[in-house]
């Protein structure tokens, strides 16, 4: 049905012509799912925004062929292209929410595009409309025809934007990174329902994602994309055991999932020696009936409705949960940069929560608690260099200044991989792997005892992930400190954490050893949460056979 | 829909801390005056008995609140005080001035929205194009133009080289005869007159201080419409709109431009506040018997309760328009209410 | 190491600027422009042909000639010398009362946007209340009640400017509040006093320094205006608002010359630092460097 051959897409940039697809060729059939898989900056975006004919001004398909149904794409007249959209190919995006027009009614939108491509009369458009939200599991549809985006959850807006895509009972969908934005539990139902629909109407699909484990569960076929070009090719099922192209297979290796340990996730020649862990028995870090209220719009807001937990000296403890569970809120009251509305918060022996936030910059404790922050662009202030960054704990807190200051920057770009020269660059001049670097060089200047990693790898690409956490990895041995991991993904928990804490609406719902959590839950949230967790095919190393991971 | 009731009586509360605020300052500024505020007000031709007579008619000799009580119970009244020059209460001479203003002021906005608003889009669909160029042109122009210095360059081509305006003194030439009073706004009226020849006399007496009007208002509604259709332009729900196959005007006017309008509505609030202000220029310039020119020449005849009751009328009248911008930003935006300010 | 760093980012910062000037010549253009504006101020009144002051009621309506390059007014004074002087007069005003809005503006939009609570009540209701006036017309009204000065001038246009800069630091500090590198800077020991003023406003200040400009422009044409209609400037002191005054008596005879020239200096003026704005963002957003 969809061919592709050779193509070759470019941008005007103020640097000149940039190439984002090299020459790249990909057959689908009827009824069949490709799975595009790349990191960013791999040009799969790129790829299906020149199908739909729907480049940026700078962009230009240059080179190569499109072909739907013997349809010449490439050459298609704009008028064409729009009688193509919507009717016998759709899109979804990522971030539903902004996807949505803010202003207009969510029927009215899905009515628009039955209008446009003649499915429907001014008469019977509504009807339809509704028909179509029904399709897509909207509970109550006829109330929810009514509803502006802004008053729908980020799953529910999704389920219209398929909708939309839906309405005109198209051959071809392609979903651009349909699950980035959501929770993973709204992941699994968007992607089980885009399934359900797409197997229902016979339709052809393109998934375009970063995620290995999501797209070789929905798609019969991967295709994987690296600085333009398809590296490798073939079906789901056998790609991961008989990966021959070094690319994927450190993509794969990278991916984490259950059952590998976290030197694994490199590449074979990049694996250090194990690091060596051994947590004491002295507690560190004591959490007692921590609670949180926020004063609300409409009423007060409790966040964190009573937890307690312990951490030892050089232990890993994970904190797991979607968003909203309160684990942020969590974590910034025992870095002590929010007040708790109530309970204990002992370190070292002596409860940090009775010292208000406002004064703890200045406390003597304040250098044996930091924090590695989650999105590192937002984290580093754009006017300082990465040397005034990493320094700034250093003069504030540690009294340093000139040659000794220089020194122990240098120690510290070293000791988590940052070239020297790169300490006079400026965030934006930064890659995301080397912004990480330089957030946890700083959270580490002033060796603390116990460090809080916020999400720190959560807007990394799973390549640079992999290094990210095995640098933590390294460090923890080499410095002793004690970890408090949040994040929301459960896999990547594991690898780094002997602990594990779930987390949901303000209070935790399990807790205990990570390996025996991630086996064998007791509380039906974690099993749901193991359940929605993408999971790629590994290898059993037993049989030599290709199996998802255990349930 | 029923929540939004409520965020709507709530604007119209918030109108009355401002209000407050607006005579408080009133207030302030009528105390303000340097030397003796009874002589101000008491006038030229003063003598000592009257002037005692005014500072106890104006209760200037009792304390600060009191006063502040008695002026406020004076506003509810509609008593701005006494002209010195006119003799008549301010309230009156401002109300038989105001048709004048506003139909200046509404004429030169109707025609600066005409221009801007589809300049601003076209600029903003064609980037790079010349209609690009050209709005920013007029964008950097406009905010540069000094108002009382455009109208003069205009009187002196199109009256002095061209002959094609007429004289700049006022609304009517003495030829016509001022039609019957319905709205005080002589296009109107003239028209509903059936009084065609007085109509055009009108109408060639306010296009050019209109234009010059106009011209200044241009550069930010321009500048904003064509910023916000860019933004609007670029955001996800036209990719999807696009990847959906809607018709390009569809997605230009149904989705774009009507998102776009938010920001423009907005603005129209501030540009509102440069505009009263250049009214008060341009009246000047083209001798316009408005409330802006009455202000004028109050001022250099120092006859400071005109001046005063102007000030404080204007921003009456300003915060009534800024809540009737609120109101309609309401009606188009349906997250209002739901979103915090 | 720190030194040198820092001495590199010295010489950084000034590379930066001359790639700034060179990307963009109308940037380029503005600062010139500027420059020019800058010395008339200073050394204009030393350097002009005729004093300002000077009447010659022989030489009076002259159109502009070898003698007089912009003629002479109804008082046979010389407008290009007058047009010059002016420019000392009119740059004071505005610089002033824009450096006093800036200075009251920031501190107060800082500490509002920071600290929220009732202090960012507190300030709303102070800025809702001037902006519930037409800003030139309260102008009239702050000079009327203080008194017909060039002081007054510069406080009621410093008065009316606030606002702006007062809401524009608030919304940047505001959405810098809980950034991800302020939060870093209080783990690494400042205070929040420290955090505001090292961390979160310097960050705000390429969307101040547009402002900035743009005001300018504006305080200009405002200050202009005021005396257009007989307030602070009184004649015979040069100043482009009450020349255009003066000159737009004799437009209707064809005396052009009277009015154009000043309006067209102001005009001038405006123009500059509207186009400064640009640049000067361009120099202080460390993200526009390569």
């Amino acid at each position: 049905m969809l061919s592709v051959k050779d193509l070759i897409v470019g941008f005007r940039t103020r640097r000149g012509a940039v190439e984002a697809v090299r020459g790249i060729s990909f057959d689908l059939g009827p009824g069949e799912t490709l799975g595009i898989v790349g990191e960013s900056g791999s040009g799969k975006s790129v790829t299906s925004y020149a199908l739909m004919r729907i480049l940026d001004a700078g962009g230009s398909i240059n080179a190569g062929e499109i072909s739907w149904n013997g349809q010449d794409l490439r050459r298609a007249r704009e008028g064409a292209m729009r009688a193509i959209r919507g009717r016998e190919i759709s899109m979804i995006f990522q971030n539903p929410r902004a996807a949505l027009n803010p202003i207009r009614k969510i029927g009215k939108q899905v009515e628009d595009v039955l209008l446009q491509h003649g499915r429907a009369e001014r008469r019977d458009a509504k009807a339809k409309a509704i028909a179509a939200l029904e399709a897509v599991k909207i509970r109550d549809a006829a109330a929810r025809y009514h509803a502006y985006p802004f008053e729908l959850s980020g799953g529910m807006c999704q389920r219209v934007v398929i909708a939309i895509a839906l309405a005109c009972n198209p051959k071809l969908l392609i979903a651009d990174e349909p699950t980035t934005g959501l929770d993973i539990t709204t992941q699994k139902a968007v992607m089980d329902l885009v399934r359900e629909l797409i197997r229902e109407r016979g339709m052809s699909a393109i998934i375009i994602t970063h995620d290995l484990g999501l797209a070789s569960q929905y798609s019969d076929r991967l295709a994987v994309m690296k600085d333009g070009e398809i590296v490798e090719s073939g079906a789901s099922a056998t790609l991961f055991a008989a990966a021959r192209h070094p690319y994927t297979r450190k993509l794969i290796d990278a991916t984490p999932r259950p059952g590998v340990a976290i030197r694994e996730l490199l590449p074979a020649e990049a694996r250090g020696p194990e690091p060596q862990h051994s947590p004491g028995r002295r507690k560190l870090v004591e959490v007692v009936g921590l609670e949180k209220t926020f004063a609300g719009k409409s009423g007060p807001v409790q966040a964190v409705k009573g937890i307690s937990f312990d951490i030892r000296e050089g232990q890993s403890v994970g904190l797991v949960g979607e968003s909203g569970c309160g684990k942020s809120t969590t974590s910034a009251m025992l870095v002590r940069l929010l007040d708790p509305s109530a309970g204990a918060i002992v370190f070292d022996g002596s409860d940090i929560a009775g010292i208000p936030a406002d004064r703890f910059a200045r406390d003597s404790r304040r250098g044996r608690i930091q924090m590695v922050f989650q999105d590192a662009t937002d984290s580093l202030n754009p006017r300082h260099n990465a040397f005034d960054a990493i320094a700034e704990p250093l003069r504030r807190l540690g009294g340093m200044s000139g040659k000794r200051l220089g020194v122990r920057v240098d120690e510290l770009a070293h000791l988590t991989g940052l070239p020297g020269q790169l300490l006079t660059r400026y965030p934006h001049q930064l890659s995301g792997g080397q912004k990480a670097r330089v957030g946890i060089a700083r959270a580490i200047a002033l060796d603390p005892d116990f460090l809080i990693l916020d999400e720190p790898t959560a807007a990394l690409d799973v390549s640079i992930q992999a290094v990210v956490l095995n640098l933590l990895a390294d460090l923890r041995a080499r410095l002793n400190m004690t970890y408090l991991f949040v994040s929301h993904d459960l896999n990547v928990v594991r690898l780094l954490c002997d602990h594990v804490l779930v987390m949901r609406d303000g209070l935790i719902v399990e807790a205990g050893p990570s390996a025996r959590v991630m086996q064998d839950p007791e509380h039906p949230y974690t099993r749901e949460l193991l359940a929605a967790a993408p999971k790629p095919p590994m290898l059993d190393r037993s049989t030599g056979e290709t199996v998802r991971a255990a349930e | 829909m029923a929540g939004r009731r409520h965020p709507l009586l709530w604007r119209l509360a918030q109108t009355i801390p401002v209000i407050f605020g607006v005579v408080v300052i009133s207030f302030i500024l009528t105390r303000a005056l340097p030397g003796d505020p009874a002589v101000q007000f008491a006038g030229l031709a003063a003598t000592p008995e009257s002037i005692a007579q005014v500072r106890e008619a104006l209760g200037l000799d009792k304390p600060l609140i009191q006063q502040f009580l008695i002026y406020c119970g004076a506003l509810l009244q509609g008593d701005l005080g006494r002209s010195v020059v006119t003799g008549q209460p301010v309230v009156t001479d401002l109300a038989m001035r105001l048709p004048a203003s506003l139909e200046l002021t509404l004429t030169a906005l109707l025609l600066a929205c005409l221009v801007a608003i589809p300049l601003g889009l076209l600029a903003a669909v064609h980037q790079g194009s010349w209609i690009d160029q050209l709005c920013r042109v007029v964008v950097t122009a406009g905010v540069s133009l000094p108002t009382f210095f455009t109208g003069i360059l205009l009187i002196y081509v199109f009256y002095y080289l061209l002959g094609w305006a007429p004289s700049p003194l006022g609304r009517l030439d003495f030829i016509y005869l001022d039609p019957p009073r319905v709205t005080g706004f002589h296009l109107i009226d003239t028209l509903i007159d059936g009084d065609t020849e007085t109509f055009f006399g009108a109408l060639r007496q306010i296009a050019l201080p209109a234009v010059t009007l106009a011209l200044f208002t241009l550069a930010p509604i321009a500048r904003m419409t064509r910023a916000a259709m860019l933004g609007a332009l670029s955001s996800d729900y036209i990719r999807t709109a696009r990847a959906a196959g809607l018709r390009p005007s569809k997605v230009l006017f149904g989705y774009a431009f009507r998102n776009a309008l938010l920001p423009v509505v907005t603005t129209l609030g501030m540009v509102f506040s440069f505009v009263l202000g250049a009214n008060v220029l341009v009246e000047k310039v083209f001798a316009w018997p408005g409330i802006g020119s009455y202000a004028v020449e109050a001022l250099v005849q120092s006859d400071y309760a005109a001046v005063q009751g102007f000030v404080l009328a204007m921003a009456l009248l300003f915060v009534l328009l800024n809540l009737l911008i609120d109101l309609s930003y309401a009606l188009i935006d349906p997250r209002i209410g739901f979103s915090a300010k | 190491m720190s030194s040198p760093v820092s001495s590199a980012a010295a010489s950084g910062q000034i590379a930066h600027i001359a790639y700034v000037l060179r990307e963009n010549p109308v940037t380029a253009l503005s600062f010139a422009l500027f420059g020019f504006i800058v010395l008339s101020a200073l050394i204009g009144p030393y350097l002009v042909p005729y004093d300002p002051l000077a009447t010659n009621a022989a030489r009076a309506l002259e159109a502009p000639s070898a003698a007089h390059w912009f003629g002479t007014d109804q008082l046979g004074r010389d407008v290009f010398s007058r047009v010059i002087v002016a420019t000392r007069l009119d740059l004071t005003i505005s610089v002033a009362a824009v450096a006093i809005s800036f200075v009251i503006g920031a501190f107060l939009g800082a500490v509002a946007g920071y600290w929220g609570g009732w202090i960012d009540a507190v300030l709303n209701r102070i800025l809702d209340t001037i902006m519930a006036f037409p800003l030139f017309i309260l102008a009239m009204g702050i000079v009327a009640a203080l008194g017909n000065s060039v002081e007054n001038i510069i406080y009621a246009t410093a008065i009316i400017n606030i606002p702006f800069y007062a809401r524009v630091v608030r919304a940047e500090v505001n959405i810098r509040r809980e950034a991800g590198f302020a939060l870093a800077a209080r783990l690494a020991g400042n205070s929040h006093a420290r955090v505001l003023a090292f961390h979160i406003f310097p960050n705000a200040l390429p969307p101040m320094m547009v402002q900035v400009s743009l005001n300018m422009g504006w305080a200009i044409l405002n200050a202009a205006g005021l005396s257009f209609i007989g307030l602070g400037v009184r004649p015979p002191t040069p100043e482009w608002g009450i020349m255009v005054a003066e000159g737009a008596n004799f437009i209707v005879s064809g005396h052009w010359w009277i009015a154009l020239f000043p309006g067209l200096w102001l005009m001038l003026a405006v123009f500059t630092f509207n186009l400064m704005g640009d640049g000067l963002r361009d120099i202080v957003d460390p993200r526009r460097r390569t």
